[in-house]
């Protein structure tokens, strides 16, 4: 492990203005721009190991994280993240104050845009929502999950994951698995990975995977055995449970039979395959214990630890570009 | 001034455009008493001594458009829209008679709803405002309205305009009882379960951005199913904003069977397509929702033939804060009765229609269907004339239309075609020449 001197040094080295005023899709990135990022995000990862993780890139900016969703997970990670860049971090779930008053997404964002804050991050139940908050406030926005529209840290905190284990990802075959149509996570990782060379696969049962997903230039699959065949990566997705209970299928035990990864069907993949998840998981229904939890096959863990450096290079990034723009 | 001058009027050195008669070409128009005493063909006419006399100088003398499917939110929700800043859009955009759709709150479906709009709306002295009335009561889709005794007191048609009566029983009691009056019945084809929650239309696009759609078949199932009572019960029907080429099909294949159904569209769904809801613009989230650029095709083909009766303008105020939210939570709709002219025009100017083609589906089309006198240039007709020039290019501003909500997605849109003069009742609402 570098010495925290030369750690800082490196982080001050690879720090970039971000390449958009806002980060609400994927495609805010680019071939050149998400790689530099991801090395920015190294090394921040290498500092979050060390014993001296806090730095002051951020001091003295304001983070507001505005989550009308519950999320634990994910609001702790954009908050620590903050934190350890030295930003002071307001957390606001509106859905249990404002909101429940009546009061619109918009009138929220202008209440919060009165108090200055540089970075928003937003996530919101409607498609779309972080986008409208992007042009009505004055700071920078975050998308942290609109709907089923995109999640794009979530797919860059993936590609970090990815290319830590594997060393790059052009080449790579990734087989997207499950809730494709209803998921975030999928939209933003096919736009991601396709950006930088992987090939996307999709696959789940036709209910859940959009018609037209061919045209986002991947290749569809109904059956996990033919979809799974040559794959190095399975990312399995969460699948609501709302949308169980012969809905969209028919039961658990149904979709865990067909859909649901163990070690079965693990093995129709490339040896040595990796597995993934965003979380968090049901455990049993889209995936079994046995194969999440075996550390030699599963990213799951690296996914979460890699989710806080890559959410402090983007705050990071937008840090650089506000400074830029303040100059 | 004498009683004659100040009631008569002469309106000389016209293009007339009358599609009632199929008639393009150069005349003028008389009037007196509100009416039209006399249309003259051709270059010779001059007007009596003492009359007022407008010189057209060659523009286009049409009748007035109807417009039958109009929203307001009187009574209800008058910070959207009054009759009386809907009837000053109207007389802006050369609507001559709108017909006020009744999912108001309390809804229109008693007979003293019906008199309270006609009255209100004649007390404003600007245009026709006539009202349909709701096929069941409060527009629930249970219990049948006042249907006999609303159709006495004026209501054009029965609607519950954007809900549909999705228990086949209670469309079928409504159908046939109906009947006895003659009474025209409108629907939304759109399958309710298909429809539920969604914002788009299926496509690619729609999951991309992650909304919830409607595959456009929903509307050719439900059309089947309506099409069906119709045959079975022998009612008027009208099908109210046929979107997709699915469902034009199966009007066509009812029209040959010789059924006698009618058909709307909304002047939106002929401008504009799926992709122009874009990055999430709420102005263009509709109901139905924008199809594909092949349905728009064949919509503006259907006009074309003459499969498609009626264009409207889906008047539909929505305030800026019912617009300004996420895609899926923003309210519906878009005004349109200022840009009707302008907006169907574009079938003139871009997909070649003559003028007559264009106008028929706004005057004689809807005239016909409801019984109106209006929407001909014919001696004895009532004087509701539009004056227009269809090829005067404009820039539509939202601001600046009457309407007291602004959400229209022509904002910003260049068009071409401008009402000069709105005649109503033989008296001008709009312009001055």
């Amino acid at each position: 492990m570098r010495q925290p001197d030369a750690l800082t040094d490196l982080i001050r080295e690879r720090l970039m203005p971000f390449p958009k005023a806002h980060f609400l899709a994927a495609g805010d990135l680019n071939a050149a721009t998400a790689p530099a990022l991801l090395d920015l995000a190294d090394a921040f990862v290498d500092l979050n190991r060390s014993n001296a993780k806090g730095l002051d890139l951020m001091r003295g900016r304001t983070v507001v994280n505005l989550f009308f969703e519950n999320s634990t997970r994910t609001s702790a990670s954009f908050e620590i993240a903050a934190k350890r860049l030295g930003a002071d971090v307001t957390a606001l779930s509106p859905r249990t104050s404002s909101v429940a008053k009546g009061e619109t997404l918009i009138d929220t964002a202008a209440t919060l845009n009165a108090m200055k804050p540089d970075v928003l991050v937003i996530r919101h139940s409607a498609s779309g929502a972080a986008d409208l908050l992007s042009q009505k406030v004055g700071c920078a926005v975050v998308n942290a999950g609109d709907g089923r529209h995109e999640h794009p840290t979530q797919a860059l905190l993936d590609l970090l994951s990815l290319r830590r284990a594997f060393g790059d990802v052009g080449g790579l075959t990734v087989a997207i698995c499950g809730d494709i149509a209803h998921s975030r996570v999928a939209r933003s990782n096919v736009a991601l990975l396709s950006m930088m060379g992987a090939r996307v696969r999709l696959i789940g049962p036709p209910t859940l995977v959009p018609g037209d997903a061919d045209r986002w230039g991947c290749e569809v699959f109904h059956d996990m055995k033919d979809g799974l065949q040559g794959c190095d990566v399975v990312m399995m997705l969460r699948l609501q449970l709302e949308r169980m209970e012969g809905a969209l299928v028919p039961s658990t035990r149904e979709y865990f039979r067909f859909w649901g990864l163990d070690r079965e069907k693990l093995a129709w993949a490339k040896p040595g395959a990796k597995v993934m998840h965003p979380g968090p998981m049901n455990r049993g229904v889209e995936i079994d214990s046995d194969v999440a939890d075996d550390l030699s096959v599963s990213l799951i863990q690296d996914q979460v630890e890699m989710g806080v450096a890559a959410r402090m290079a983007v705050l990071a990034a937008l840090s650089v570009r506000l400074d830029g723009a303040a100059a | 001034m004498s009683a004659i001058s100040s009631t008569a009027l002469a309106i000389l050195n016209a293009r007339l455009i009358d599609p009632a008669s199929d008639y393009d070409g150069p005349g003028a128009v008389l009037v007196e008493d509100g009416r039209i005493v006399e249309v003259i063909r051709g270059t010779h006419a001059v007007a009596p001594a003492g009359i007022r006399v407008i010189d057209a100088d060659g523009r286009c003398l049409a009748p007035g458009l109807i417009d039958i499917r109009v929203k307001t939110g009187e009574p209800g929700a008058e910070p959207k829209e009054t009759l009386k800043s809907a009837a000053q859009s109207a007389a802006a955009g050369g609507v001559t008679t709108i017909v006020i759709q009744p999912d108001t709150d309390p809804a229109i479906d008693d007979p003293a709803m019906i008199d309270f709009i006609q009255r209100r709306g004649a007390a404003l002295g600007l245009v026709n405002v006539r009202a349909a009335g709701a096929a069941t009561r409060t527009c629930d889709g249970q219990r049948m309205a006042e249907i006999g005794l609303m159709d006495e007191v004026g209501a054009l048609y029965f609607t519950d305009v954007d809900r549909v009566i999705s228990n086949t029983r209670t469309l079928q009691r409504v159908m046939s009882y109906a009947a006895t009056f003659n009474a025209l019945i409108s629907c939304r084809p759109a399958d309710p379960w298909l429809s539920e929650g969604a914002v788009a239309t299926s496509g690619e696009l729609a999951t991309r951005l992650g909304l919830s759609s409607v595959p456009a078949i929903a509307e050719r199932i439900q059309l089947e199913r309506d099409l069906a009572l119709v045959e079975q019960t022998g009612a008027r029907f009208l099908v109210d904003q046929i979107s997709t080429e699915g469902a034009l099909e199966t009007l066509a294949r009812a029209r040959a069977k010789g059924l006698e159904i009618a058909a709307s569209v909304s002047v939106n769904h002929l401008c504009f397509n799926e992709i122009d809801i874009g990055d999430y613009r709420t102005f263009y989230r509709l109901d139905p929702p924008l199809r594909s650029e092949a349905d728009r095709q064949a919509l503006i083909e259907a006009v074309r033939e003459g499969l498609i009766d009626v264009i409207t303008s889906a008047h539909a105020p929505a305030p800026a804060e019912d617009k300004r939210r996420p895609f899926s939570e923003a309210t519906p709709g878009a005004i349109g009765l200022e840009t009707l002219l302008p907006a169907a025009l574009t079938l003139h100017h871009e997909a070649g229609l003559d003028l007559l083609d264009v106008l028929r589906p706004l005057t004689t089309g809807p005239a016909s269907l409801l019984g109106l006198e209006a929407g001909r240039l014919a001696e004895g007709a009532p004087a509701d004339l539009i004056l227009f020039d269809a090829n005067a290019p404009v820039v539509i501003d939202a601001a600046t239309l009457k309407s007291k909500s602004k959400n229209s997605p022509f904002d910003g849109r260049r068009l071409q075609g401008k009402v000069l003069l709105t005649v109503v009742g033989g008296r001008i609402v709009h312009g001055d020449v």
